[in-house]
């Protein structure tokens, strides 16, 4: 990892890359810095803190958060006194580990790399922009980046929402979006797709801390096309934040307000004052976009981000570099980290024959015998004075002194720096200790770290114990040492006889059977294929139909005019060539069972049975369009869904392009018989649109809409269909359009917003966007234990960070199985999902976490209850003898308790984690003396 | 982190260590590969490590 460093120049071929960068100095030994943040106390300078966007002040030497990755501090060269002034240097005493080195100089580094992705992320809009707003003449306008600083809990002002001129609180807050985006006044046309989302979300918060506040959010369409994001807003407007469709004009301070000036739909202005004004800014290119393309050669778009291809998303013209992120296209952070993955992917085909060789292994050595005696030694941490300053460390030290089972104890300064650490290890093996209890900070973020050091210090993993005397004693109870010294204590003394009962618990890997399942052979059913055989993994692709290809073959082209049909070809040529790729058609998958790493399926095609051993499965099942009653499609033969008029319109007939026509967004979808947005539609009629107007300049198009969603740069076309007189009416929910037959003709009632009027006109065709229902979801979830939606998508395993996992180990999602999305992001999420299934496959085995569930079989009396309440379906029936036993299938196992605790026989339990272990905690929670145990157990 | 020229066979360089580059780089070391993250900032996190109720899930284990 090197941070603050800057890449100069890179040369080479893919495979052989030399990259140079330039790392500038922290002024701080990492090595040493244990982040107590002691220097930052003593720094006498102040500077205006960019990480909490100049809203509080920190110093020159400082770290930006607790978490922060790495954590070490860091000076601020601009600012500080002795690097600016040759001064102070006050920091170099303080500091207890002589971390600071004011004489570091930037280095210069060559790196020989196979392959480069790049991922900078995106730019701020300019001030400039946001002066249109009158950002920066009144204290009370804020980007909404500024207000996520205020609203967060940790941020400088403990998630208090305050107006910055008189420190009231606002009672009215208004949201404006489109803040340099949509706006070809600063070059960007394009639509940053995450702010409407954001700002509900930050509209959420501040209602959360203030029930009383009154939100409105001025808009020109909600665009919150992502997965579940309708819902979000609906809440937001369930819980009274107003939404108004407006563009706003201007920002005027009024007395101690802002006065909004704002135009509606129907031509009226509106003055309306608020007590604080969020500006919902968007992504722009990176600052440096130029400067990244210079030095790599990669082409840029016109609005300074990479260039990209919809059905090659993330590979640039470069050889050898690929994009990932907000540099490739605005998007938000589940799609930043599906192309994140995705990368990886590509760049693992790309290195196949690299694989492996620069890991760097740790030897450990092999583990001792633990004997009979129990051997335990205490550690009690200072963490600098953050433990110290608050908790008599030393008395929590003495205080285990006679414990059973205890051999040793100390304290130290800081457990987790490096000579600390080597500290630990050499006690172990000096007073061979067998259980380790260290009273210091969170096991979620340093237990790691220990394990590490036992296990070089021969000892299992799993003897350590952690108690967290700093968040749980010295910062909750800042105030009462004693009643934090006593807590400490008896923390601890819980802790050693936890410890007591602590066994190894072996380490468990399962080997892996190095083949993939796909079922679903569409665009991105065949890309995981494609991209885990360029990895070098076998891969069987079902497809339910004859042939393959899925929703691909139905399009003509896409909104950047790639013709689908000969890039489908050439993909299925592929697929079909390649060694690796076993494709079995008319395929169903009938049977599924085993775990991740040990698959079976069994596959029915035609009147043959397949069995298949694999490690892994991928479902790329796609999905078909809905077919909505209400609007005569399959009725009358003039009402087409947008699919069959892109059919028609690239067919032959004459009269192809209609001298009419009238589009209806969302027919069927949001709120209709769909719940869910499918995000693909209003880009769709954009196309449609153009088409038409292609074919035939003259006709008169229609498009009624509720959101245009044209995110992205599909916000291109929509104002190109605009200016080519493609007219767009907005209409409500609760006043859908109505299509009906009189005669011989077919009539579209509507109510024209803009007009103020019913209209009711007779087109030569009605084209409905209809939306995205998924294929086969249902059987397939029930077959794999794997979780729904409500709308009957499935469900990842973390929305956020694992887009393209299932909860269940082993299996993966992509397309529209997952959710309704476009071409290039579903090849995205196709790529992100070959690489996170290949993952398993490289690796050979899955290593499963010790702490695991066991049953005992002569305990079991057969009842299943555990295999009905696993989550994860990790417990299965077997047959022993004569009777039904429970068994825990450990590669599946998460270790979450639910079977222990409910077991009526107490016949399972977990992993370091046993009952009696639990039991003796909290016999010593009571201070009850050992001997009167054995009647309370 | 030495001076002068790094050579490892199999490498990849991630350049922005925000959520992308983060997330990127887990993925290549668990397919096998070593990785540079090149951030310019002195912390990886990017805007992510910023926003309020989406965090605290970005350690990176590099």
């Amino acid at each position: 990892m090197l941070t603050n460093a800057d890449l100069l120049a890179l040369d080479g071929k893919p495979g052989d890359f030399t990259a140079k960068i330039r790392q500038r100095p922290r002024y701080i030994d990492a090595d040493n810095c244990t982040a107590c943040g002691l220097c930052t106390q003593y720094c006498p300078k102040h500077l205006v803190d960019p990480y909490n966007e100049g809203l509080a002040l920190t110093r020159p030497i400082h770290i930006d958060y607790a978490q922060a990755v790495p954590a070490t501090y860091y000076i601020d060269p601009s600012s500080c006194l002795h690097l600016t002034h040759d001064t102070c240097q006050i920091c170099v005493p303080v500091c207890q580990s002589h971390a600071i080195n004011f004489s570091q100089q930037p280095e210069e580094i060559s790196l020989k790399i196979g392959a480069v992705i790049l991922s900078p992320g995106f730019g701020r809009i300019s001030k400039e922009t946001l002066a249109k707003f009158s950002y920066g003449k009144h204290p009370d306008i804020v980007t909404a980046v500024e207000f996520e600083r205020m609203t967060t809990a940790s941020g400088p002002f403990l998630g208090e929402v305050k107006c910055f001129s008189d420190g009231r609180h606002p009672k009215s807050i208004a949201f404006i979006q489109c803040v340099g985006s949509r706006d070809l006044g600063c070059n960007n046309g394009y639509c940053s797709s995450v702010c409407c989302m954001y700002a509900i979300k930050e509209a959420l918060v501040a209602k959360e801390h203030d029930p009383e506040v009154d939100i409105t959010v001025y808009y020109m369409d909600i665009r919150t096309q992502g997965k579940e994001f309708d819902k979000a807003q609906l809440r937001a407007e369930a819980m009274g934040i107003k939404f108004v469709r407006a563009k706003v004009a201007d920002v005027t301070p009024w007395e101690n307000r802002l006065q909004l000036t704002y135009s509606t739909l129907d031509g009226r202005h509106e003055f309306v004052p608020h007590d604080m004004v969020v500006l919902s800014v968007g992504l722009e290119a990176p600052k440096d976009a130029h400067g990244i393309a210079k030095i790599t050669g990669i082409e840029l778009n016109q609005y300074d981000f990479a260039k990209s291809d919809t059905f090659d998303p993330l590979t640039t013209n470069v050889d050898g570099v690929v994009v990932a992120g907000a540099f490739q296209g605005p998007k938000d952070i589940p799609e930043s980290v599906t192309q994140a993955s995705a990368a990886a992917g590509l760049v693992a085909g790309m290195l196949e024959k690299q694989r492996g060789q620069g890991i760097v292994h740790t030897e450990y050595p092999e583990e001792k015998a633990m004997g009979e005696e129990v051997r335990i030694g205490v550690f009690v941490c200072h963490c600098g004075i953050n433990i110290a300053s608050v908790v008599d460390v030393h008395k929590v030290e003495d205080s285990v002194e006679d414990m059973e089972g205890v051999v040793y104890h100390t304290d130290s300064l800081y457990s987790c720096s490096a000579d600390a650490v080597e500290t630990l290890k050499e006690r172990i093996i000096e007073h061979n200790l067998n259980r380790v209890v260290i009273a210091a900070c969170s096991p979620r973020t340093h237990e790691p770290l220990f394990q590490e050091t036992l296990k070089s210090a021969g000892l299992n993993r799993c003897l350590i114990e952690m108690v967290n005397i700093r968040d749980q004693c010295s910062w909750v109870h800042a105030g009462e040492p004693d009643a934090a010294t006593n807590k400490s204590e008896d923390l601890v003394r819980m802790a050693v006889a936890k410890a007591r009962g602590m066994q190894p618990l072996p380490e468990q890997t399962v080997p892996v059977t190095p083949k993939a399942v796909i079922v679903g052979a569409g665009i991105a059913g065949m890309t995981v294929a494609l991209t885990l055989a360029d990895q070098g993994f076998d891969s069987v692709l079902l497809e339910k139909g004859k042939t393959l290809g899925g929703n691909l073959g139905l399009l003509n082209h896409t909104l950047d005019a790639s013709e689908t049909a000969a890039k489908l070809k050439q993909l299925v040529a592929k697929v079909k060539k390649n060694k690796k790729i076993d494709v079995i058609t008319s395929a169903e998958l009938v049977d599924f069972s085993g775990f991740v790493g040990n698959f079976s399926s069994v596959v029915a095609s035609g009147k043959k049975e397949h069995t298949i051993d694999h490690g892994v499965v991928v479902l790329a099942t796609g999905g078909h369009e809905h077919r909505p009653g209400g609007y005569l499609l399959d009725e009358n033969k003039k009402v087409l869904t947008q699919m069959e008029l892109e059919k028609r319109l690239a067919g032959r007939a004459k009269n192809r392009a209609p001298d009419s026509i009238v589009m209806i967004q969302c027919a069927g979808s949001r709120g209709d018989d769909l719940k869910y947005c499918s995000k693909v539609c209003c880009n769709h009629a954009v196309k449609n649109a153009l088409q038409i107007k292609e074919l035939n300049p003259d006709s008169q198009v229609i498009v009624l809409y509720r959101d245009m969603r044209t995110y992205g740069y599909a916000e291109d076309a929509y104002r190109e269909a605009r200016l080519k007189g493609v007219i767009f009416i907005p209409y409500e929910i609760e006043n859908r359009p109505e299509v009906y037959e009189k005669g011989r003709k077919l009539h579209v009632k509507f109510f024209d917003e803009l007009m103020q009027e019913e209209m009711d006109i007779t087109p030569d065709l009605v084209a409905l966007s209809v939306g995205i229902v998924p294929d086969g979801t249902e059987d397939l979830s029930k077959l794999l234990k794997a979780p729904l939606t409500d709308d009957k998508f499935f469900l990842e395993a973390h929305v956020k960070l694992r887009p393209v996992e299932l909860p269940v180990s082993g299996v993966y999602v992509c397309g529209l199985a997952h959710g309704p999305k476009p071409v290039d992001e579903t090849i995205a999420q196709a790529q992100a999902a070959a690489a996170k299934a290949a993952i398993p496959l490289v690796k050979g085995a899955v290593s499963v976490d010790p702490i695991v569930s066991t049953v005992d079989q002569d305990k079991c009396i057969g009842c299943s209850l555990c295999v009905s309440l696993c989550p994860f379906g990790a417990i299965e029936m077997i047959k022993v003898g004569k009777r039904r036993k429970a068994q825990t299938i450990s590669a599946s196992c998460k270790a979450c308790g639910i079977c222990s605790s409910h077991c009526p026989t107490f016949a399972i339990s977990m992993g370091g984690f046993t009952n009696e272990q639990i039991t003796d905690q909290i016999i010593a929670f009571g201070g009850v003396k050992e001997k009167e145990t054995a009647d309370v157990a | 982190m030495g001076k002068g020229m790094e050579h490892r066979a199999g490498s990849v360089m991630v350049v922005g260590g925000g959520i992308a580059g983060v997330q990127a780089a887990l993925d290549l070391t668990e397919l096998g590969y070593y990785v540079y993250l090149v951030e310019k900032a002195p912390v990886v996190g990017g805007v992510m490590a910023q926003l309020d109720k989406t965090f605290p899930t970005n350690d990176c284990s590099l």
